[in-house]
């Protein structure tokens, strides 16, 4: 390799990252699936949702902001991450309104793919059914903030891809909430249907208008695969195992 | 095991009154007597599910045939096609592309075989295999799995050949998202539908053998079917321009028992003119009728023995001459007879199977343009000829594209009046002392399982229900009280 390389562990298989990569970006380059949310490739990594959760040198870390170091060695697969993984799907499948039956995103849905992938067929904690409001008032995008869970990529992508600010969070804590950049109404802000914070988002809260359910079922992305299985696919051959 | 006892204290007039105070989905029939104690008028209780209108309001209107397919376990593609058709006036397109129609009807003809097939075999076999008086531990499905194991099956593979049909056309055997305003999310793939030609000669075989069941049965007692749980009545159904049985699509028919036209070709958008619900203060299903002749004579039967009744013509052969021969029976009047509803269903089976060929020859299932778009319209009204009847959905849509407003008929409200008059037939002609006799449980139970009603959809449940009979006497007092556990779905 012409650039520096430094070596790290994930379960104990030694993979070469580059510095400056987080462990999140270094375990996809050699075919290793950290589960994500709120991380996307094309955004700047954010730090909320948890779901990547590893342990370095068996302390806690997001895998999306943590940078490499030489010699890391990092937990991933194992039952204790894999456990705390499924609880915190399982909190915003009971935080929000999820229903994955007649929702147009179940099966390209990246919250059910995680549940799929992490067997939970039925959430251990009560349902809260909170109040929230849908915002209709756009012409090619729809607002169901039933199923936001506040990942914050359609805030980076407005902000940072788009170049526009539509979206924000409001409130702390319990209370906060994805908000517009508007008084009330979608419509009155600049975004674009095509705009990279509509399809950006990883559940079923900003759809573009005029898509719902145009993908048969057992065309859609996790109808076959389970989510990861992309990164997976290009582990070389050698590292499997 | 019927379970029946005499009440000896008396009980308060609010039984009565207010009658489905327990479980959703518990059926329940009182049993009005005069003063001479002879049966004045009886009355089916069903909880009516209305939730849904409340539930839909706010959602996006592309949501609502999928979301929909959740009032009903059993038919969910008619919920989903009816919804899909109104969701095709509310994106403005009045004529889909050929192959999403053909689609659309190739997943509604499976889903009427399935459905059909289910209720044929499942439920009503039982009755007509071993008699309405059999003992209940062998008058059902295992029993005729036993005794008559080659029809069992029969009943089985070809509701599956219908869920296979729904599955390639919808996605899913139940709850699927094909059809989507303006048209449909797929086609079918040439190796999809040379699956389903290969096992076509076996499902026509047993489709036919179905048909001579109940043809057979129907003639065979034709004297003691004739009057049981019958009386005459309106017919309304969905018919063809040209006047032939259509099962997807058409103007709204209704005709009295004498066959004389009420109303023809009306566009089903309009069918507030035409068409109202009656609220009874017994019950909390409503009671549809005919404006025009009101909610004492206004009511009306849908269905399988309405559509036969309806139709001038069947466009496939083979149901055609099946319609020509019920026909006969009635010297082409009107058939008004309960129990010829299960005859008229597999008519429509063997119908629905020839379709399904006719379709699966048809080249266009296989194009490619599969959505229309039209202008946004705010109001969108679809109906269908759902497996127990005309079924309606009318949604109103604001210009934020969510809906304000939905009203649904269920096939089986439409025929909740006809259901009561089959019960109070019933009790008429067996109650002899006032006492709920095994022999009149089982008797009501047929006549309500002759229309098939979806009470899982009306209300909301499904399995076993509970259904009780209560026989309240002139006074207003309990006299006796009976139950027992029906299949329903
Ligand atoms: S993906 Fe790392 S915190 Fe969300």
């Amino acid at each position: 390799m012409s650039e520096e390389t430094v070596s790290i562990t994930i379960d104990g298989v030694e993979i070469e990252a580059t510095p400056g990569q987080t462990i999140l970006q270094a375990a996809d380059a050699a075919g290793i699936y950290i589960p994500r949310l709120c991380a996307h490739p094309e955004l700047e990594a954010f730090g909320a949702c948890r779901v990547c959760t590893v342990k370095v040198n068996g302390r806690p870390q997001a895998a999306c902001t943590t940078p490499v170091a030489k010699g890391m060695m990092v937990e991933n697969d194992t039952s204790e991450l894999l456990e705390y993984r499924r609880s915190l799907i399982e909190m915003l499948f009971v935080e929000g309104n999820h229903f994955c039956m007649f929702c147009e995103r179940s099966g390209n849905c990246e919250l059910q793919a995680l549940a799929y992938r992490f067997g939970i067929t039925a959430p251990r904690h009560d349902y809260q059914y909170p109040v929230r409001t849908l915002d209709g008032s756009h012409p090619e995008v729809f607002i169901d903030r039933n199923r936001c869970i506040l990942c914050g990529r359609c805030v980076r992508a407005s902000r940072d891809v788009d170049g526009k600010h539509v979206f924000d969070f409001v409130g702390r804590g319990h209370e906060k909430r994805i908000w517009i950049d508007a008084e009330a109404r979608l419509a009155d802000t600049p975004l674009k249907g095509e705009d990279r914070a509509v399809s950006v988002c990883p559940v079923g809260a900003i759809l573009r208008k005029g898509t719902a359910y145009r993908d048969p079922i057992g065309r859609r992305a996790y109808d076959h695969r389970p989510i990861g299985s992309d990164i997976e696919a290009c582990r070389p051959a050698e590292k499997k195992g | 095991m019927a379970v029946t006892q005499t009440v000896e204290q008396p009980a308060s007039r609010r039984i009565v009154i207010e009658p489905v105070t327990r479980v959703e989905g518990h059926g329940k029939v009182t049993i009005l007597l005069d003063e001479q104690d002879r049966v004045k008028q009886a009355r089916l209780h069903i909880v009516e599910f209305r939730g849904f209108e409340r539930y839909i309001r706010g959602r996006p209107y592309w949501e609502a045939p999928v979301l929909v397919q959740r009032l009903c376990g059993i038919c969910p593609v008619s919920h989903h096609l009816a919804a899909a058709k109104a969701m095709d006036q509310i994106v403005g397109v009045d004529t889909l592309p050929p192959t999403a129609e053909k689609m659309r009807r190739l997943m509604h003809y499976g889903q009427m075989l399935q459905s059909h097939a289910l209720h044929f075999f499942h439920l009503v076999s039982p009755d007509l295999l071993f008699g309405f008086d059999a003992d209940p531990a062998v008058r059902n499905i295992i029993g005729v799995a036993r005794k008559f194991p080659d029809l069992a099956v029969q009943g089985v593979m070809l509701r599956k050949y219908g869920q296979e049909i729904i599955k390639a056309t919808a996605g899913k055997k139940i709850h699927g998202t094909g059809a989507i305003p303006g048209g449909i999310n797929k086609n079918l793939s040439v190796e999809e539908r040379d699956g389903f030609l290969k096992d076509l000669d076996q499902i026509f075989t047993w489709a036919r053998d179905a048909l001579k069941i109940a043809r057979d049965y129907s003639m065979d007692h034709l004297k003691e079917l004739a009057d049981f749980g019958s009386f005459d009545s309106n017919h309304l159904s969905l018919i063809r321009a040209d006047g032939a049985m259509d099962l997807y699509h058409g103007g709204l028919r209704a005709i009295d028992a004498k066959g004389k036209r009420i109303f023809d070709h009306v566009d089903y958008r309009h069918y507030l003119n035409y068409i109202a619900e009656e609220v009874k203060p017994w019950s909390y299903m409503k009671f549809p009728f005919i404006k025009a002749l009101g909610p004492e004579k206004g009511w009306y039967r849908v269905g399988p023995l309405a559509r036969l009744n309806t139709a001038d013509f069947i466009d496939t052969p083979e149901a055609e001459a099946a319609r020509q021969e019920f026909m006969t029976l009635t010297k082409g009047k009107p058939n008004n007879i309960t129990m010829a509803y299960h005859w008229a269903r597999m008519i429509e089976l063997l119908h629905s199977v020839e379709k399904i060929r006719d379709l699966l020859h048809d080249p266009d299932l296989q194009g490619t343009d599969l959505v229309a778009r039209g202008e946004r319209r705010p109001v969108g009204i679809g109906l269908i000829e759902a497996p127990r009847g005309t079924l309606f959905h009318h949604y109103e849509v604001d210009d934020n594209d969510q809906i304000v407003r939905c009203n649904l008929i269920v096939s089986t409200t439409n025929n909740n009046m006809p259901m009561n008059r089959a019960v109070e037939k019933v009790a008429r002609d067996f109650l002899e002392k006032v006492e709920i006799t095994e022999g009149l449980l089982n008797r009501i139970e047929v006549a309500i399982r002759a229309y098939d009603p979806c009470l899982s959809c009306a209300t909301h449940a499904m399995g076993r229900m509970p259904l009780e009979v209560e026989i309240v006497g002139a006074d207003g007092r309990l006299r006796a009280r009976g139950g027992k556990g029906v299949e329903i779905r």
